[in-house]
């Protein structure tokens, strides 16, 4: 497939209380097959989806988190979390796991996948885009 | 201008699959070319054949079935958001070892990659959603 196009997937959801998040998770798999430029964009309670020790052994649900985790390996590494989406809900970059990617351009060099950009950033990152998926 | 579709919402709850097809039927009109449509999440239970509105309200899946049939559009339902609701082909349901089959003419199941593949050959994808 010669076209490249820019995927943005913007996750506005809490990870679990709605299959969303998890379905979300599931089309960024299946789309990296495709070497399209993907972008994960994670505004509102979609910022919940990247916090570290998440636990589900109470609601009966499959803790999805590690997942994230794996994405550089599929070439996914630019995530994008909205700073006010975080401060509204008392959440900083701390409470945030830490995802990465070998960086084949830079001797494999292992980077942050995470950026915490300001709103008004954000709708730089959606502007930007040419095929918007909103879960 | 050629335009992807994608429903995520279920038929009935939601406004979404109504306002998708009132979209489609408008493009097709307007000269446009909606070469698929797709279905995922809770939108995938539109493609049912089993269900049975009153008379006196819209028929949904059977207003896609019609629109698919004249306009020769390619309506797609996401095969691991189908199985988790019970949206079975006769191929699937047997594969399952399930007794019954439910997805209606028109409709067939596939892959997420016909979304991607949809986002990439379209000029717009358009989601109607929550």
């Amino acid at each position: 497939m010669s076209e490249v196009k820019k995927f943005l997937y913007v996750n506005r959801k809490a990870p679990y209380g709605t299959i969303y998040a998890l379905e979300s998770l599931e089309v960024v798999l299946i789309g990296a097959a495709f070497e399209q430029d993907v972008r994960l964009a994670f505004v509102d309670d979609g910022v919940f989806q990247l916090t570290k020790g998440q636990s589900t052994d109470g609601i009966g649900v499959k803790n999805f988190s590690p997942t994230f985790r794996a994405l550089g390996d599929y070439d996914v590494n630019k995530l994008y979390v909205e700073r006010e989406s975080l401060e509204e809900r008392g959440l900083s970059e701390d409470d945030l796991q830490e995802i990465t990617y070998e960086d084949e351009d830079d001797d494999w060099e292992e980077k942050p996948s995470i950026h915490i950009i300001s709103r008004a950033e954000m709708a730089d990152v959606m502007a930007d885009a040419d095929v918007v998926l909103s879960f | 201008m050629k335009f992807g579709v994608l429903v995520s919402e279920g038929p009935y709850t939601h406004q979404a699959a109504d306002s998708a097809y009132h979209f489609v039927t408008a493009a097709l009109a307007a000269g446009h070319e909606v070469p698929r449509v797709f279905f995922y999440h809770d939108g995938v239970n539109v493609a049912t054949r089993l269900s049975v509105p009153p008379q006196d309200e819209r028929n949904i899946q059977k207003n896609w079935t019609a629109l698919a049939k004249e306009h020769d559009v390619d309506l797609v339902v996401c095969i691991a958001a189908a199985q988790r609701r019970g949206m079975l082909d006769a191929n699937e349901a047997e594969r399952q070892g399930k007794d019954a089959n439910n997805i209606a003419e028109g409709f067939r199941i596939s892959g997420l990659g016909q979304l991607i593949e949809m986002g990439i050959q379209t000029d717009r994808l358009v989601t109607f959603g929550d």
